[in-house]
């Protein structure tokens, strides 16, 4: 039951923007399975939207048996995030149904979606640790989190092709680990055109999203490991 | 019932503070005016450097009033709170139990939960299949396992918290105040396991407020007062102080309070709160302001409010203004009432007051004795 509703969500949300995007504002019309790109973005979006945000209040949540019990701390927001995992595993065999029906033949390169969700749990998970233990302080926090996430929808591309932003501004884009990660799954769904990072950054900035993913990670759980003796209290 | 020499937990030097936030500083919003507003902080030290040892096979008592910092010095042996200063190194696995059915899920059935709490407590799926039907047993729920915990009554959820607890297995087990639950049957099933534990060398960490547990389940115990520890080790001793900091705590409070009844116009003096048993009590009581009394009564009476024993004098004249009375207190350990009576011309009663006052008998945990009275008594062995 759960699960059946995780699906619709973003399908509701999918076949909302697909409407507007391809029949009132036809924004897709020159890009190559426009709705898988679509629909691909969209299950990712959504999954690191739900792993943070459930991932931010997931200590605080826990705080009955935090408070009674030394369970490992991370664990609540390992399993918060686990899962969204499960979810987004079930939402991407929709992708897949959908790319078959739109006439894409699989290919040995929707393989790399593997790494590039790994990457994408790793940024999740990192920016859960952060907001997790802040949530315990400050709770406020998932008020503005909320508020970074919408504007991060519109910074990702989710629903706009990325040509459509001139192409000097594409570099800057690139710099977000999600419009890279997105971008590249995209390319290994559908083959179509559209710029990933690899085609658009040349020089030693290639590495920048990574090194914003490895460091969220690392300040993330350095700052919950440190908090977490505290949590008991502060909650 | 042997003791090793071997440390099971030591506690060293633990300092506890909890910070309390002058204002409310849980925004993030917050934290940014008090950096402008350099609002202070006040620190509470609930612990002030305690240190003890734990050896293997010890039930150990851990005693203490509301607020003494037992429940922190607690939460800190199980790990969920951090010492700010100090540490407790323990020596083999530890599982607490300060409350019981954590992490129950009402949408389970029975048997989910035992295993959700097993794994909470930090145990395996294969050993809480050891230990499994063990604890459904000692639960008297078999017929109910595949159930859902939310059709289960109050008292069948704590049944089932409370086996999972006795049965759960490991080197050291602490338990929080567990002890009142569950219907007499169940509890004297619990105290029969309690006593194995004694006899078998399991260490425990009990943690209570009844002084009849500690002095006859513990072989050592500790008291808490105000963040400090006020006696360790003998379980006698540490009852005696425990009941006895209980009671002048009481007493306190009650003298401050002018709700008191009194008889009017009669002064009573020579009345202590705490006597030993066998003790004599000598009262004065003295009245320069009435000349209607003929005859005084005095009564006592337990808290249960049974009447154990009164006497009348009547044979007073209006020019006497005092009377000394001596009892014998031949009670059992416990708190007791006195009431008052005047008596007119004709040794009719012209005023009744009940609960003029209440006294003690120090129990010293040492000698068993029950009951309303204590009669003069001995043994012979032969």
């Amino acid at each position: 039951m759960g699960y059946l509703w995780s699906l619709l969500k973003p399908l509701f949300l999918f076949a909302i923007l697909y409407i507007v995007f391809t029949y009132i504002i036809p924004l897709g019309k020159d890009v190559e399975h426009y709705s898988v790109y679509l629909l691909l973005g969209i299950v990712l979006w959504n999954f690191f939207t739900e792993a943070t945000v459930i991932g931010a209040s997931s200590v605080v949540a826990r705080g009955d048996l935090i408070r009674k019990i030394s369970i490992p701390r991370y664990l609540t927001v390992i399993a918060s995030s686990l899962s969204a995992l499960i979810n987004l595993g079930l939402s991407l065999i929709v992708v897949f149904i959908f790319a078959l029906l739109n006439g894409i033949t699989p290919s040995f390169s929707w393989f790399l979606i593997i790494p590039l969700i790994a990457e994408l749990y790793a940024f999740a998970l990192g920016i859960s640790f952060l907001l997790g233990a802040m949530y315990v302080k400050f709770r406020d926090i998932t008020y503005i989190w909320e508020i970074v996430l919408q504007a991060g929808f519109y910074a990702s591309a989710i629903i706009f092709p990325l040509s459509l932003v001139p192409a000097i501004y594409h570099k800057w884009f690139f710099m977000s680990p999600i419009v890279q990660i997105v971008q590249d799954a995209r390319y290994a769904i559908t083959g179509n055109d559209q710029p990933v990072l690899w085609s658009t950054v040349h020089s030693w900035a290639v590495v920048v999203p990574f090194l914003i993913v490895i460091a969220t990670v690392i300040i993330g759980g350095v700052y919950f490991k440190r908090r977490s003796k505290y949590f008991a209290e502060d909650i | 019932m042997k003791t090793s020499k071997e440390v099971a937990v030591s506690v060293k030097n633990i300092h506890k503070e909890f910070i309390l936030p002058q204002s409310k500083n849980t925004s993030f919003k917050q934290s940014f005016v008090n950096i402008v507003k350099k609002n202070g902080k006040v620190t509470q030290k609930v612990l002030d450097g305690v240190s003890f040892d734990i050896y293997k096979g010890e039930f150990f008592g851990i005693v203490g009033r509301n607020g003494s910092g037992k429940s922190t010095l607690l939460k800190m042996l199980a790990g969920v709170y951090a010492p700010t200063e100090g540490e407790i190194i323990l020596n083999g696995g530890l599982t607490p139990f300060i409350e019981l059915g954590v992490g129950f899920n009402p949408e389970l059935s029975g048997r989910d939960n035992v295993y959700l709490n097993g794994a909470l407590l930090g145990y395996t799926r294969k050993q809480m299949d050891g230990m499994y039907d063990e604890i459904v047993e000692f639960a008297e729920l078999s017929p109910f396992m595949e159930q859902k915990l939310k059709n289960y009554s109050s008292g069948m959820q704590v049944r089932l918290a409370f086996s999972i607890a006795i049965k759960a297995k490991n080197d050291i087990l602490i338990f929080d105040e567990v002890l009142a639950v569950g219907d007499e049957a169940f509890q004297r099933k619990c105290m029969e396991v309690f006593r194995q534990y004694r006899k078998e060398g399991q260490t425990v960490i009990l943690v209570t407020h009844s002084m009849d547990n500690v002095s006859n389940l513990c072989t050592r115990a500790l008291m808490l007062e105000d963040g400090k520890i006020k006696h360790i080790g003998n379980v006698n001793e540490v009852a005696r102080l425990y009941s006895e900091s209980n009671i002048l705590s009481q007493e306190h409070e009650e003298k401050n309070g002018a709700d008191r009844p009194r008889l009017e116009g009669v002064d009573v003096q020579g009345l202590e709160l705490m006597y030993d048993k066998n003790d004599v009590m000598e009262l004065s009581l003295s009245w320069k302001d009435r000349d209607d009394i003929y005859g005084i009564g005095i009564s006592i009476s337990n808290m249960y409010g049974t009447y154990i024993f009164g006497s009348n004098f009547k044979d007073l004249t209006p020019k006497q203004k005092g009377i000394k009375h001596k009892i014998k207190l031949s009670l059992t350990p416990g708190e007791y009432k006195l009431n008052m009576a005047t008596f007119d011309a004709s040794g009719d009663i012209t005023h009744h007051v009940q609960d003029v006052a209440s006294f003690h008998i120090r129990d010293d945990y040492d000698i068993t004795t029950d009951g309303l009275v204590a009669l003069e008594h001995e043994y012979i062995v032969e």
